[in-house]
């Protein structure tokens, strides 16, 4: 048993080597929540991150200038006290509380939003959500590299505390988008410590270096393995935050979360695997929450491919699909069928325009269009990337076609970057897609389908829904906006590059010692008002 | 000894050099490219990020300028994760690897051997069928199923050891069992056939005339050669082991290379992909060569050769 011995050795020797496995690392004390957050976070950099994972630990360490009322969904105060716009909706002048405190005890000021806002549109630093600012004037000439002067961008500081912001166009939703990262400060002295201004993947964000201006500052990074932010004193309503700290846990394997639940270990999950939300729903409805949510799962037409260049083809496909019984058999799990391609109530609008199933009108476009009975189609390919549910709907509607309309479909599954590739490229007849609101408003949604923007992905071109949505962008007032809108949204749907499927759900599971969780559509999850009591229910 | 030593050093060079043409121009082939999304960003921004990674140059340009710092260690910046370095995260995730594979090697020898020696000194006994039908359905059933199984029984219904994580011994002993189980089947039949085969040699039965007891014909006469098909499996087994498994990595939520390794792939992360190969083929080829240096101390045969 010579090998076992050594073997043992070797086990001594790797153990001390890798040191500290006998002892957990630095758990938090106090009321500490402990989240599951899907994916290890590429980084912590406001301005240099995507992602829904990002973007939660993000809410924790850091605070744009306004919130959102998660009940009425209007914007708040948050670290700006207060703000006024200009009647002509261009202006927008922002006033920063006096107790505004980054982590390190300085003081927030206007100065560092301004600086934030440069660096966001520095086009050195490649940022992926620079677009979001482009509202602000001349903001997309400075992030294009078309001018190397910040003064051209209307963002101005006449004091400390004080920060004036210019549009070019009236922008509604600009108080909404201050949750979002993008906009969020950094604190300058602490980014220059560790590199320039627009230098990518410095060593700002680790433990010990990172300063924030959230309720909480992060107090330990152990890649893949879990991230720690603890209560920050400094922040300027610390007395209202409840919880000590929070434990994120990067875990991508929905089972694996669910377990991990399931035995007590989590107060949160990002998801649900779905074969498991019958069970819950049916078993522990009180564990598991489903809230709608701003974002749609579609169908891509490839527009520039025959015979799919025929809008009649186009839209003997969307009406010869039953939306219904996908939501309800296929999903599952409180998803609504999609009827238009903007959620209902985004940002108070509603399509009035709507798809609906109607495979007698489906058959007779098809037949119109030169393929009566299908014939003389050739089969339909569905692209998609790897994923069971992926995988179910597109049988789903592979069925639906072939019933309705006798078409032969073909399903094509394909890794993740392989499928972008070939949607990026318009090499596919129809391809899954699906859009989750960055902010709460339907332009969100609409300007991906304006010719040449890289969302679109069909090939589909309409210079009227163009200058609709170009229109919208410089409509003062917004009920004559949101009309706009509407009429774009109106063609999109009837000219059929897109096929709406369902809406998205925002589905976890939460264990009954969290309280203070406001379900929302945009998915926020708002550390500084949730509270934990232990014992009194559990996981189980 | 040190010569064959210093010749298949050598002879490793030109292996890894090939190891990572391959890997380096495989991995740029494949369609994808690690800033794409399903929101995209814009061509200002890509372009912008394709020339600070210098991806816009021409692919023979990108490959000698990156040799070029794997020769002095430079990885390069992972580039998913702009903010750590690949050697900086094969520091962090390799170990954790290693570890996890040691003690899975360990289970797999202990199991293994133990159930290959009984199952052979019975042979065709019912102990043998048993402990050969256990190692069967072992190789047999794949981690995905045996760990969520363990993860079940011991983890939800027992209570006895967490369901994930990798921070204290109690979190380490099923994703071991789970890496470590597939081996032992393995090792248990080699060590059998092993055995059976140099338990039926001459010299074994010279010793048994000689009156030897039957400990000391096994231990000290049998193992010697009837272990080598093990340790000839070892090497290649170990590196597998050590470089992490993305299936037990990832149902246990273990922080190792293995997952890294995968998801790099998913994700175009090209200088991670290219530094986890290069950490695998290392290991492989140093593997190798201490099965066979192990292998050459065991039998004479091998060393005269």
């Amino acid at each position: 048993m010579r090998f076992t011995v050594i073997g043992a050795l070797a086990a001594v020797v790797i153990f001390a080597a890798t040191g500290c496995s006998w002892r957990d690392t630095g758990a938090l004390p106090g009321a500490v929540l402990r989240v599951g957050n899907g994916a290890e976070p590429q980084e912590l950099d406001p301005h240099q991150v995507t992602g829904q994972p990002e973007h939660r630990i993000l809410g924790a360490l850091f605070e744009g200038l306004a919130d959102i009322d998660l009940t009425t969904m209007e914007p708040v105060p948050a670290t700006a006290e207060s703000w006024e716009i200009s009647p002509d909706g261009r202006v927008y002048t922002f006033h920063i509380r006096q107790n505004a405190r980054w982590s390190n005890g300085d003081p927030v000021t206007a100065h560092d939003f301004a600086y934030a806002w440069q660096r966001v549109l520095s086009p050195k630093l490649g940022s992926e959500y620079a677009y979001l600012l482009h509202c602000i004037r001349g903001a997309r000439d400075y992030n294009d590299g078309k001018t190397a002067d910040f003064r051209t961008v209307g963002v101005r500081v006449p004091d400390d505390r004080t920060l004036e912001l210019t549009l070019d166009n009236p922008t509604p939703y600009l108080l909404a988008m201050q949750t979002h990262q993008a906009w969020f400060p950094v604190h300058r002295a602490t980014i220059e410590k560790f590199g320039a201004m627009d230098e990518r993947g410095t060593l700002w964000t680790r433990p010990g270096n990172h300063v924030g201006n959230g309720a909480f500052m992060l107090a330990e990074w152990q890649p893949n393995d879990v991230l720690r932010v603890r209560r920050n004193p400094n922040y300027w309503n610390t007395a209202k935050v409840r919880l000590d700290g929070i434990e994120f846990y990067p875990i991508d394997n929905q089972q694996t979360e669910e377990r991990s639940f399931r035995a007590g270990n989590l107060d949160l999950t990002s998801t649900v695997p779905m074969h498991k939300t019958a069970i819950y729903r049916k078993e522990h409805p009180d564990l598991m929450k489903i809230c709608p949510d701003l974002g749609v799962y579609f169908y891509r037409i490839n527009a520039t491919r025959p015979p799919f260049t025929d809008a009649r083809v186009r839209r003997a496909l969307v009406l010869a699909l039953n939306r219904d019984e996908i939501a309800n058999n296929v999903m599952k799990a409180g998803e609504t069928p999609a009827v238009s391609l903007v959620p209902p109530n985004t940002g108070g609008y509603t399509s009035r325009a709507a798809v609906k199933y109607d495979p007698e009108t489906a058959r007779a476009l098809l037949a119109e269009a030169g393929f009566p009975g299908g014939r003389d189609m050739k089969p339909v390919e569905i692209l998609y990337n790897s994923s069971d549910a992926h995988r179910i709907i597109a049988e789903t509607v592979q069925r639906m076609w072939r019933d309705n309309l006798g078409i032969d479909v073909r399903l094509i599954n394909q890794d993740w970057k392989v499928y972008l590739s070939a949607v990026n490229t318009l090499d596919y007849d129809v391809a899954r897609g699906g859009w989750i609101a960055d902010v709460a408003d339907p332009v969100n949604f609409l300007e991906c389908f304006q010719t040449d923007t890289g969302n679109n992905r069909t090939g589909w071109s309409s210079p009227e829904y163009d200058s609709l949505i170009r229109a919208s962008y410089a409509e003062p007032d917004n009920a004559k906006r949101l009309e706009l809108l509407q009429q774009a949204e109106a063609i999109l749907l009837d000219s059929a590059p897109i096929i709406p499927i369902y809406i998205y759900t925002w589905k976890f599971l939460q264990s009954s010692d969290v309280h203070g969780l406001i379900l929302n559509p945009l998915d926020l999850l708002r550390w500084t008002d949730m509270w934990i009591e232990r014992g009194k229910g559990g996981a189980r | 000894m040190i010569g064959f030593v210093l010749r298949r050093t050598l002879e490793a060079i030109p292996v890894l050099l090939v190891v990572f043409t391959v890997a380096f121009f495989l991995v740029r082939l494949a369609p994808g490219g690690p800033f794409d999304s399903e929101k995209r960003a814009s061509p200002q921004v890509l372009q912008q990020l394709e020339s600070q990674y210098r991806l816009n140059e021409p692919l023979y340009s990108q490959y000698l300028d990156y040799l070029g710092g794997v020769l002095h260690g430079d990885f390069g910046p992972s580039f998913r994760k702009p903010g750590r370095t690949v050697s900086e995260w094969i520091a962090l995730r390799f170990p954790v690897s290693l570890e996890l594979g040691t003690y899975a090697l360990l289970v797999a020898l202990a199991v293994g051997m133990g159930a290959g020696l009984l199952a052979a000194l019975r042979p065709n006994s019912a102990l043998d069928h048993g402990t050969m039908s256990v190692a069967m359905l072992g190789i047999c059933l794949p981690g995905f199923v045996l760990g969520p199984l363990l993860v079940l029984v011991f983890a939800l219904w027992l209570g006895w050891l967490p369901v994930m994580g990798w921070s204290t011994p109690m979190h380490k002993i099923l994703p071991s069992i789970t890496l470590g189980a597939a081996y032992a089947a393995y090792i248990a039949r080699l060590a059998r056939g092993g055995m059976l085969e140099v338990l039926a040699q001459d010299f074994i039965r010279t010793a048994r005339a000689k009156g030897l007891s039957e400990t000391r014909i096994v231990l000290r006469h049998a193992l010697r050669g009837g272990v080598q098909p093990v340790v000839a499996f070892l090497g290649p087994a170990a590196a597998g082991l050590f470089t992490g498994s993305f299936v037990v990595e990832t149902i246990f939520q273990v922080p190792g290379l293995g997952r890294e390794f995968v998801e790099s792939a998913f994700n175009r992360d090209y200088t991670m992909v290219i530094g986890s190969v290069l950490v695998y083929a290392v290991l492989v080829v140093a593997l190798n060569l201490v099965a066979d240096i192990a292998l050459a101390l065991l039998d004479p045969r091998v060393r005269a050769q």
